[in-house]
This record gives C-alpha cells, structure tokens and sequence, in this order.
C-alpha cells in the first residue's frame, strides 16, 4: 500500500471493520436514530440507553464501507459512559480531525480514534468516517426513532 | 478526425484503439504516479479532441444566438445548431430533424414526457408501467406523474441474471396502461433490454413506449424506426458529448398533439398579453436560448464515433466485456450483479469483504478509476439485497491492459482486506 492508503486503512482500522464491537440492537435502548449516505447507500443504526445524561449502553448495526465500521465501532467504545454534552463535543473534534480542521481535532482528546486522521487525505470519504457520528447526535438529540437523518 | 481506423475486419486492432486513446486528451495523464485507466465511462465519457475543437470554434468564431438575428454570426450559429439536430436524426435513423428536440438531459426528457404526453394521457386510476431495472431518472418523474394524477405506477420484475420477465411485462399491459417506460441498457446490470418485442407487446394494446437509450447510443447501433418506438431519449455527454445537452426523440405525430413543456421565447410563434400561438415542432418544446455549444459539441461528438463505425465499436466494447466478465470473475470473493445473455457496457460487481468504496478508494490510488455505489438505481439493488456495488464500464478508448489493470488493483484490494 502506498503510504497514504496505509494512513486510510491503518491495522487498527481494518481490525474493527472486521471485528466490529458493540454491533447489536439494543432492547434496552430508549434512544435511537437511523443513519443513511444517499450517495453511496450505508446505512447505520445506533441505539442507545441513556440513564440521566449519560450514555449507559450503546449498540450499533447496519451496513458500510471499512472506514464507517471502524468509525462506528470505535465510536460506540468511546461515548460509552460520556454525557450527552461529551459525546457531542468529541464528534466536533472528530470531524475536525477528518476534514484537516487541525483547530477543532485537538486529536489527543480523541484518544485511539485519532488513527482516523488518514481520512482527511481523501475528502469522498469524509462521510464514511461521519456518518455514525451523525446518527449518533440525531439518537441523543431524539428519544423515539427519527426519520432517517442523512449525510447531504 | 484525427484517427485512421485500419478498415479490416470487425471491431478494432490494438492499434486503432491506440490512435483512438490519443484523440482523448484527458486520458494521457497520471494519477497517484499511475497511467490513468478511465473505466467510469458509464457515468461520463471522456471527449474527443474533436468535441473540444468543435466547442472551441464555436465560441472563437461563431458565437451567436440563434433564429433571430439577420447578422451573419447569427446565421451562422443557427445553421450549425441545425446541422446538429440533422447529426442527431442520422444517428438514431429518426424520419424528419423535426422530431429530435434538443434538452438539457436523458432526465429532462423523461420529465418532459411525463409533464406533456404524461399530463394530458394519463388520469385517475390510469397505469404508468416501468421495469425493476430502470434508473432513478426513470423512476422519479413517472412516480410524480402518478401522484399528482391519482394514476398507479406498475413495475414489471427481472429475474436474478437482471434480464426482464416478458411474460409478467406482458400480463401488466392492461386497458388502464397509459405508457410504457423502459430502459435500452441497464445502468447498474448492463442488460440489453430487447426493446422491439417490447414494443411489440405495447402497441399490440395501443400503448406508447418511452425508451431511456442513455447507456444505450454510446455502445450499440441505434435505429429509433426499426424499435419502432414512439419516444427515445439520451444524454449528450455519456456518449462522448459535453454536458448539459440531451436528446428527446418522438414521433412527429405524436410531438405535435402534445402541449408545450415551458413557455417562453423561440416556443411560440406570436405572443399578445391575451393570446400566445405556441411554434412547431421541434421548437415548441425548446423554450429560450438553447445550449447553442452543447448541441453543436454533440454533432460533433456523433460524427467522430460515426466515423469510427458504431459497428466496430460494438464489436470492440462486447471483446472488452467478455474479457473482463471471464477476468472479474476470476478474482476470489467476487459475484457479478447483472449476468443477462445480452448485456453491454458495464460489469457490475461485489467483493467478499471488500465494500465497493474502499474498493474504488484502493483502485483510485492505482489510477484505476471506476463507479461504486448504488448508481441512482436503488431498486435493482434491493433486488439484489445488497446496498452498492462496483462498477467497470467501457468505451471505444479501453482495452484489454485497462481490464487487467482493474483485476491487479481488486487483488491488491483483496490483500488488504481478506
């Protein structure tokens, strides 16, 4: 692989597309949002069970690329026990981190996620990388499931 | 034309398709460090430099608008925007250049038969009948049609090679059937619809057939009066074309009982505030300054494949076909979506664990450029139970060595991800 490529589709990448975690439906789940890329046709849903304000259990399902499965897993480790407000803070700094907005990544916040930094280097696939951040935010944001939300 | 084509035989030598690749600027280029292996060509073609010259000319020399001034420009750009519609008559073996008028688009065509044709000839519980194969463009504005007109839209099945169930077509013709709207060439399976029969059965119950030609005129001999088909449509740029231009062919007979699409300048032939007296065809469907350029750019674009033979293309493109269904195939993981007997242009595909965008990523840094996703045909995809799939398709400028480039880059891609 050429070294960008290599960037793109790091070990720990293709390790959870393979293996992704937390890639069930909740029963328990009391939020949850349905995620859809028009342009390619991925879709994901992510359920939650929030106690209070934060996010007690997450689940994810659905289908997509390497970069939305790796995104989506990682993603669902990571809130897991955050609040409401934390989660969205760090999808701010995930987009950051994926469109090469440096200011907004502040990719030590970021922690094992930073691995998606490759991503910036092929804008078309920007919205793999989002699209389980943006369903995440339309399930927090909603308690009964929404209308798909969509990445256009 | 730059290009002298060895007239031997059938389809083209290594070296015709040589020559042919030079006429095509854009493909003598890298990227990521690799020779640039064009293979979207379903999407857009590339130009010839013999489309790009004609643009060129057209605005160094002749820029006008047209059917109005006495100036000579004028003249000059309303005999070259004519010359055109003629190119396109010849083309498709259309009866009169009356009958070709000029759109932006395969899509504006469609949309105009339906806000025309569709509008006057289709009423409540009246049918609109399509296939499972037809792109969004055919899908959406018959669809529009239907709810506003309280008319239901019927959808014939394929089976699972992608080819139409003609018996189940035929049983869906009932006496509520208003228009028939069907693909020549799938966009997504690459099935070649057999568009005589079809219109066959239609008209045996006096029903009009609409047919999407736009993955059909760039690779296959096309005569609108052998079909027998009362509407033809296509895009200028899929078949070597700029964009923005498109073509609506109907029959003259039919053209002239349908209502204007949009009003405005050149569509009428007198305007008072209490009365407008709408223009002939084609123009009455042509309203306002039309894409002067585009159409000019896409007699050109017809003359050069015409040149080249659309036999020999054909031929050339089915070689290509062949060989890339035998070689895809062969990669471990992969299942063809789409494996009709008659199929042309494209070889659509899935990879055992590999998503078709992390597919195009990894081909994209070979140089290898190809379509994944759904290709505005969401649902033969459903049909297929899957979400995207990769898509190779060809033109008159591909070879064998763009095929094998392809294969390399899918094994690479197999690699990183089995």
């Amino acid at each position: 692989m050429t070294s960008e490529l290599g960037d793109l589709y790091q070990e720990v990448i293709l390790e959870h597309s393979k293996a992704p975690r937390n890639f069930r439906r909740l029963t328990s789940a009391n939020h949850e949002a349905e995620g859809y890329n028009p342009l390619c046709g991925d879709r994901c849903s992510i359920y939650i069970d929030m106690e209070g304000d934060k996010i007690n259990e997450i689940g994810f399902q659905g289908s997509g690329c390497a970069i939305s499965r790796a995104s989506a897993s990682m993603m669902t480790q990571m809130v897991k026990g955050k609040t409401k407000a934390e989660a969205v803070k760090l999808f701010e700094q995930f987009h950051g981190l994926v469109t090469g907005n440096d200011e907004a990544a502040k990719a030590e916040d970021l922690g094992k996620m930073a691995v998606f930094g490759g991503v910036s280097k092929f804008p078309a696939r920007v919205k793999c990388a989002t699209l389980a951040w943006h369903t995440l935010q339309s399930a927090l944001e909603a308690d009964k499931k929404q209308e798909p939300v969509s990445t256009e | 034309m730059s290009t002298a084509i060895h007239r031997t035989g059938l389809g083209l030598s290594a070296q015709d398709v040589e020559q042919i690749k030079r006429d095509f600027p854009i493909l003598d280029q890298k990227i990521h460090g690799h020779k640039l292996v064009y293979l979207d060509s379903a999407a857009t073609s590339q130009k010839p430099r013999a489309v790009i010259d004609a643009l060129v000319r057209y605005y160094e020399h002749d820029n006008a608008n047209i059917h109005r001034g006495v100036h000579t420009l004028s003249v000059r750009a309303t005999e070259a925007h004519d010359e055109a519609r003629e190119t396109v008559r010849r083309f498709i073996q259309a009866a009169d250049a009356n009958e070709i008028i000029f759109v932006r688009s395969a899509t504006e065509a469609i949309n105009l038969v339906a806000e025309t044709y569709g509008r006057v000839n289709v009423g409540e519980g009246d049918e609109v009948l399509i296939t499972a194969m037809e792109h969004h463009s055919n899908i959406v504005p018959w669809q529009m049609l239907c709810d506003e007109k309280r008319a239901h839209l019927r959808v014939a099945p394929i089976n699972d090679a992608g080819e139409l169930d003609l018996d189940a077509f035929e049983k869906l013709i009932s006496p509520r059937t208003r228009i028939v709207a069907v693909t020549h060439v799938s966009n997504a399976l690459g099935t070649v619809n057999p568009i005589r029969k079809i219109v066959q059965l239609a008209h045996a119950h006096d029903v009009p057939v609409l047919v999407d030609g736009a993955q059909a005129v760039p690779h296959l001999p096309v005569d609108v009066q052998a079909l027998g088909c009362d509407f033809y449509v296509f895009s200028g740029h899929k078949v070597y074309g700029p964009t923005g231009i498109g073509v609506l062919y109907g029959k003259e007979e039919i053209l002239a009982e349908m209502p204007p699409y949009q009003g405005g300048g050149d569509m009428i032939s007198s305007v008072t505030f209490e009365k407008t007296t709408y223009n002939v065809v084609p123009y009455k469907f042509e309203a306002g300054t039309p894409d002067i350029a585009g159409a000019i750019g896409l007699g050109a674009a017809l003359e050069y494949i015409s040149k080249i033979g659309m036999d020999r293309i054909a031929v050339h493109e089915h070689d290509l076909l062949v060989y890339a269904t035998e070689k895809v195939s062969a990669v471990p993981g992969v299942r063809l979506i789409g494996t009709a007997g008659e199929r042309a242009g494209v070889v659509s595909f899935v990879m055992e664990g590999v998503h078709p965008h992390d597919l195009g990523t990894i081909l994209d840094r070979e140089g290898v450029a190809i379509r994944t996703g759904h290709h505005c045909a969401q649902p033969v995809m459903d049909r297929f139970g899957i979400a995207a799939t990769a898509r190779a398709s060809f033109a008159v400028y591909n070879t064998r060595q763009d095929v094998d480039a392809l294969v390399e880059g899918m094994r690479k891609a197999h690699e990183v991800f089995a």
